[in-house]
């Protein structure tokens, strides 16, 4: 077994132990401290519907948007502009759009890598690379859709620009690492 | 700023959408992703409920006090204007690590309940605080030690080691973590220091109405 199986392995058991030991954890250390537990959920659990239902304005407009804005082939045409740099720093043509698309659309990002390793399989350097990109940022516009509009904030200050950096950081970050270890 | 990209997307998909003949699809995907939307929110409101639930026993059992004392010397540095035994403090710790064990369903109702105890912190309740930023910037670089998705997706494209890019992604990860802070720390103090960049306008407002609210 190498090393990332191994460690693979370990994560994968920690990941299904987290919740149910977070749950005993929290529920035992209240009923040792003498907390009405089912009257504290209830009370808290009321929430739950108020901020789901204050997201929708929010992700409505963030995701009609980006919607939009893939379903009128705009992608392309960026992916024609920033090609000639992206070249200078070697990222393969076929990975940018991945790069582009992955703060706007989890499902489109992640679409176009499954399409990405059926043609050039999952263990070419672009299916690593383009793997990796996917694992190592977020769907930065969603996140702050649903974030900041559960608690109704509309000017994001410098929200957008630092979520931008990171994901530029992550995304050459992914390369750098990739055409370096495999 | 998000003003300026919204507005950007909108008007390059109408745009670009018209020249590629291609306005019947933008408007269906219009309909759909509101429709989508509703469909992701109401799907959030058991799962939101159950976690708040949860969160409300360890409140009252104390055991978030003794969460955030207990990560006081890197809350401090990380987020100076939370008092440092703030319930936020660990929300955020809870959602951060929601995310690096790829608990999405914890995750997303945990980092919701950070933001509202974020917003009582907050006096400008339509702007965001640095706190806020700090915070999302770093959900948004989100660090995964088992990115779960793509795995399964290598496994089923036939890959000989689905598990190879596990440590390229940490490594990606972390190098975005290191920079959405920075990012954030540094964007949150020098708004004049974006002169060509559509926040500018946006960050200078609320500085001057911060700084109104200071007198």
């Amino acid at each position: 077994m190498s090393a990332a199986n191994v460690f693979s392995e370990v994560m994968r058991v920690i990941s299904n132990l987290a919740i149910p030991l977070i749950l005993f954890l929290i529920i035992g250390f209240g009923f040792f401290k003498k907390v009405k537990i089912y009257e504290a959920f209830v009370e808290g659990a009321k929430g739950g519907f108020e901020v789901a239902i204050k997201i929708i304005p929010f992700l409505v407009a963030i995701l009609v948007a980006i919607g939009m804005f893939r379903a009128s082939g705009a992608m392309d045409f960026f992916v024609k502009i920033i090609s000639p740099l992206t070249n200078l720093i070697g990222m393969p043509a076929e990975a940018l759009p991945v790069a582009l698309m992955r703060p706007l659309s989890g499902s489109g990002s992640l679409g176009l890598v499954t399409e990405i390793m059926k043609t050039h399989g999952p263990d070419s350097f672009l299916g690593r690379l383009v793997s990796t990109m996917y694992g190592s940022t977020e769907t930065t516009f969603y996140v702050l859709a649903v974030y900041f509009g559960s608690v109704g904030i509309k000017k994001t200050r410098h929200a957008v620009a630092a979520g931008l950096l990171a994901d530029a950081a992550g995304l050459l970050a992914a390369l750098f690492i990739c055409k370096l270890i495999f | 700023m998000l003003n300026y990209v919204w507005l950007a997307l909108m008007i390059i998909a109408l745009v670009v959408g018209a020249i590629n003949g291609k306005l019947t699809e933008v408007t269906k995907a219009a309909f759909d992703m509101a429709e989508t939307s509703v469909k992701i929110a109401f799907g959030l409101i058991g799962i939101m409920a159950l976690w708040l639930g949860i969160i409300k026993i360890a409140e009252e059992s104390g055991l978030v006090n003794i969460l955030a004392k207990a990560l006081k010397p890197i809350s401090k540095r990380l987020f100076p204007d939370i008092p440092p035994d703030h319930p936020a403090i660990a929300a955020i710790l809870l959602n951060l690590s929601a995310n690096w064990l790829g608990l999405s369903n914890a995750a997303t109702p945990l980092g919701l309940k950070a933001m509202d105890e974020l917003q009582k912190l907050n006096d400008k309740k339509d702007t965001a605080s640095n706190a806020m930023v700090t915070f999302l910037a770093m959900n948004t670089a989100a660090i995964t030690l088992i990115p779960a998705t793509i795995i399964g997706v290598r496994i089923s494209l036939n890959s000989q080691n689905p598990q190879e890019i596990i440590g390229a992604t940490i490594f990606a990860g972390v190098c975005a973590t290191i920079t959405a802070i920075l990012a954030a720390k540094i964007l949150e103090k020098l708004p004049v220091f974006l002169p060509a960049q559509p926040g500018r306008k946006e960050l200078q407002t609320a500085d001057v109405e911060k700084g109104q609210e200071g007198k």
